[in-house]
């Protein structure tokens, strides 16, 4: 009998709100420790915590687009433990009344579409950060940077609904791109944006029963939680086969050995005394103020997808590579439209565009060529006014200098040659000094065609209409007769 | 001349006022005969935990340079004040009464503090206080009990001890205290002073270090109601800072004060004149419930059938949110830290026993125990739904009377030592002022008139929530037939030598 994995995530999604989640102070990365703090999110006696509206307003869209119940009345609970970057000595969270419960995130897993249910969505604070024995501080000594405490969080429960790890690759895929595309957060695993726990356990195929499930933490990139997942599963597997039993536990991942490290046992587990944050109300959610945050809401990655592959005609990888981010699908929207050519805009971007922009690094929004000056270059392609492999070179011409095609085209004197006599005499000079080759050809041997077809492109730098010259070299070569 | 009227600390507010703006008095004459009155008898009474002479005496000339150019900032402008040493201000201590935070300065002022200072009064100090205003008697004080001005063997009363002796013995015209289950009230009764605590939410609590968030609340206390209703003008009223601070507009207390009383239906609540009151205190409350009938109030009997479990809930409720609110202390960042530990755990553990005293760790503990896994819904769920049959109770009651009326405490202040061992009988010393703050109602206590000689005894008056006006009406209708508090004649006899 084989093994079924069951995986639930829970994500923690940074709001990039310009002040933390209950104080006015400024929420950014990089920032010199501890200067980004006041008595609210120091914790200082008397401090009292007052909500960042725009940080429900970010948290309300998230619902909203994952298409969750939204609470008319939530209520923020203390959650209470002892850390030393835990200044009061409780997170600000919420408990047994979230902002925002159910709801779904679709998926794509090998072009299979599906929809991940969730359990809920709340909204919380941060805490600040430790750093054991780094840099300077190498050795014994911990030191504190509290300039991410209070940062507004919100953390999204996905249901136990996760059966391969490749799923919850694609699951924080499109969870990231939903964040971005709705501009609440960066979505960068690498910073912290969004940090992710994975619950795992194992039983047999066709059991209904779940297993006992561990937490693992410590996941900061996709690729970890997929490995972490299938690690994971793999040593419950084992443990079951021995015929030992999985103790409920919160382990670590080591992403160098690639392994799980115990953390805390059940028995050790918090008791976080959850209970109502006096200090603030409840969190009341009118029509307006949904309305409001209704009016933020715009097409989401899914949806652009298959609109992509309706409206520009390409393929659904390629959709689902443009939409990955609002930026680029944004970029290739505006190359598309202002060409009026999705398929050659398609193309240009995954390729050309998407190659460069590879090699520089940085963001779509930066990339050297505007997107009407790209499509001014399809134009030229599509009004048969420069051939395709001209425009390559008209392109790295543009990235270097910076100036638009037409006038590269000019400069160069690249325009495409499609007149007849002029071409005619291109090939007739290919025929000439290819002779060995043409031999070849009318012997039967017609592969020989494309040696001759570059040659003719060769002596034409480029500029050689290929339909006419391809009519051209394939009548010249048929009548074996040379001019 | 008497006491009260040699010592211009010892007047109503409303006459410091005007002796001020005439010129009669100047706020450094003021200042100083505070100053005088905390060096002739804070050894005695350890009522000022910290004084500051320089900033107060620098804060009374430029009153009187505003004052004398007649910029006066309003009837606070050269008023000198004290706070409770729970409530913070920017460069100052605030200790809480408690080992834990005795060396840490607050680098910012609460919002209180700021709108005093902004009106023109002039800060003196910080107030001894039961350690993070958690006890009955100002015994649970790392620093020392503090002293009954009318009895030297007896408590202030608490947990607002020193600010209730600062008003009563000349110390300071005004000073603030906090309330969580009565700790402005009781000792203001036991002290013969104003002392009030408002509706939940109309005092800003930002920069009041918080023991039981959703019962605290900032309170006035001062020798006459006059001077509470103008404190409390200037303090009262939404804050951004605190998001439980209360929107309603602030009306102008003190001159509501001038109006003619109309007919107050009075409800004399029965549960607190049973079994347990005391007999001095029974005999002053039955002159003072005629007293009001004298000027027109019409009494009747009203029931608050669940007070009796305000006592448990409070203990629940309140200790459940201190063991959270108190968890900040951990010797990390500010405060005490223990020293030579080994681990995060031992510092946490030996900062924290080292740190706190007795009262405030028996709190922590039954709070922790009340909120945890499996106990929750037996003790602070059920706790919760006590608070709202009370609140309940109230809201029945001022179905039927205008204003609440019964004793502030069953007996008079009582010996220290008395009841430190006997955790239990301490907490009952609230039982009557507890329901106020759960309900989040305004509540008062007003000196009755007392035979000399006699320990002071409060009138405890209760109104529907934000009618502040009401109450304070009714109370200064009572001072003015009542005649206001007598000085303390300990204090009077030393100081009349001089």
């Amino acid at each position: 009998m084989s093994w079924e994995t069951v995986c639930g995530l829970e994500v923690h999604v940074q709001l990039s709100t310009r002040t933390k989640a209950f104080c006015a102070c400024e929420a950014v990365f990089g920032a010199p420790p501890n200067s980004r703090v006041c008595p609210v999110c120091l914790g200082l006696p008397g401090a009292l915590p007052v909500l960042n509206d725009r940080a429900v307003d970010d948290a309300l869209l998230a619902a909203m687009a994952l298409q969750c119940d939204i609470a008319r009345v939530s209520i923020f609970a203390r959650k209470n433990y002892f850390y030393p970057d835990l200044p009061k000595g409780y997170q600000i969270s919420q408990y047994d009344r979230p902002l925002a419960s159910g709801g779904r995130v679709p998926i794509d897993v090998g072009g299979e579409l599906r929809e991940i249910p969730l359990v809920r969505i709340h909204l919380e604070e941060d805490a600040g950060k430790s750093l054991h024995g780094e840099g300077e501080t190498q050795g014994a000594e911990s030191r504190i940077d509290l300039n991410r405490c209070g940062t507004p969080l919100i953390e999204i429960v996905s249901a136990p609904a996760f059966r391969h790890a490749e799923e919850a690759g694609a699951y924080l895929e499109s969870l990231r791109s939903i964040v971005q595309y709705l501009g609440i957060s960066d979505g960068d695993m690498s910073q912290g944006s969004l940090r992710c726990d994975a619950n795992v356990s194992v039983r047999r195929v066709g059991a209904t029963e779940l297993g006992t499930k561990t937490e693992v933490k410590n996941l900061n990139s996709i690729k970890m939680v997929e490995k972490a997942i299938q690690v994971e599963a793999r040593r419950q597997i084992e443990i079951l086969e021995r015929g030992g039993a999985i103790e409920q536990a919160t382990l670590l991942w080591d992403d160098r050995r690639e392994e799980v490290r115990p953390m805390r046992l059940k028995e050790d587990a918090h008791d976080y005394r959850y209970f109502p944050e006096p200090d603030l109300m409840p969190l009341v959610v009118d029509e307006a103020r949904l309305d409001r945050v209704r009016g933020r809401l715009l097409e989401l990655p899914f949806a652009r997808r298959a609109r992509f592959v309706q409206e520009y005609d390409i393929p659904p990888y390629d959709a689902g590579v443009l939409t990955a981010s609002r930026e680029l699908a944004d970029w290739f929207e505006e190359v598309a439209r202002a060409s009026g050519d999705g398929k050659a805009a398609s193309n240009w971007t995954m390729g050309e565009v998407l190659r460069v922009l590879k090699e520089r690094g940085g963001s779509i929004r930066d990339f050297p060529i505007a997107p009407v000056r790209l499509a001014a270059l399809l134009r030229l392609v599509r009004e048969g006014k420069i051939t395709g492999s001209a425009a390559k070179s008209v392109f790295a011409t543009m990235l270097s200098t910076g100036d638009a095609a037409e006038a590269i085209v000019e400069r160069e004197g690249l325009a495409q040659i499609s007149d007849q006599s002029s071409l005619e005499r291109i090939v007739d000079d290919v025929i000439r000094e290819n002779a060995s080759q043409v031999e070849t050809y009318r012997s039967g041997k017609s592969q020989v065609f494309g040696y001759l077809m570059g040659q003719v492109m060769k002596a034409s730098r480029g500029k050689a209409n290929p339909q006419v010259a391809t009519r051209l070299l394939e009548e010249r070569l048929k009548s074996g007769n040379p001019a | 001349m008497t006491a009260a009227e040699s010592r211009p600390a010892l007047w109503p507010i409303p006459r410091l006022d005007q002796a001020l703006e005439q010129g009669e008095i100047t706020a450094i004459d003021l200042v100083n005969d505070c100053i005088t009155r905390i060096d002739e008898w804070n050894e005695t009474l350890n009522a000022f935990l910290f004084v500051d002479r320089q900033g107060a005496l620098q804060s009374a000339r430029e009153s009187l340079d505003r004052r004398r150019a007649g910029r006066s900032l309003g009837p606070l402008d050269g008023i000198p004040f004290a706070l409770k040493d729970n409530i913070v201000a920017r460069g100052m201590p605030a200790t809480c009464g408690s080992r834990i935070l005795e060396n840490f300065i607050s680098p910012y002022d609460a919002t209180l503090t700021a709108r005093l200072k902004a009106a023109g009064a002039i800060l003196l100090g910080k107030l001894n206080l039961d350690e993070f205003a958690m006890g009955s008697s100002n015994e649970h004080s790392a620093f020392g009990p503090a002293r009954n001005p009318h009895d030297f063997a007896r408590v202030p009363g608490g947990s607002s001890g020193g600010s209730c002796i600062a008003v009563a013995s000349g110390m300071a015209p005004l000073a603030f205290g906090s309330e969580t289950g009565g700790s402005v009230r009781l000792p203001a009764s036991f002290c013969g002073v104003v002392g009030m605590k408002p509706s939940y939410g109309r005092i800003s609590r930002s920069g009041l270090v918080a023991f039981g968030s959703s019962l605290d609340q900032i309170g006035p206390v001062a020798r006459t109601v006059s001077g509470i209703a103008l404190a409390l003008r200037a303090v009262a009223g939404l804050d951004p800072d605190d998001a439980t601070s209360h929107p309603a507009p602030v009306p102008d207390y003190f001159a509501a004060l001038a109006s003619t009383l109309p007919r107050m239906r009075v409800g004399v609540v029965k549960e607190f004149l049973g079994e347990g009151v005391d007999e001095h205190v029974r005999r002053t409350m039955e002159h003072a419930l005629r007293t009001m009938e004298s000027f027109g109030c019409e009494l009747q009997e009203v029931s608050l059938p669940h007070a009796e479990y305000g006592v448990s809930a409070y203990y629940v409720v309140a200790s459940a949110e201190a063991s959270s609110n108190l968890a900040r202390f951990d010797g990390v960042r500010y405060g005490y830290r223990a020293k030579d530990v080994a681990t995060l755990e031992e510092l946490y553990t030996k900062s924290r026993s080292e740190g706190f005293g007795d009262e405030v760790k028996r709190r922590i503990m039954i709070g922790t125990f009340a909120l945890s896994a499996g106990y929750y819904d037996t003790y602070y769920g059920r706790a919760m739904r006590a608070r709202g049959l009370i609140a309940r109770d109230f809201a029945d009651a001022f179905a039927k009377v205008d204003v609440l009326a019964s004793p502030v405490s069953p007996t008079p202040a009582f010996r220290l030592g008395d009841r430190i061992d006997d955790p239990l009988a301490m907490y009952l010393t609230d039982a009557m002022t507890i329901p106020a703050n759960l309900a989040g109602v305004p509540a008062i206590s007003v000196p009755c008139p007392v035979a000399e000689g006699e320990l002071p005894v409060g009138l405890h008056l209760q109104a529907p929530f934000l009618q502040e006006e009401r109450l304070l009406r009714v109370a200064a209708a009572f001072e003015d037939a009542a005649g206001a508090a007598p000085f303390p004649k300990a204090l009077a006899h030393a100081g009349e030598t001089r």
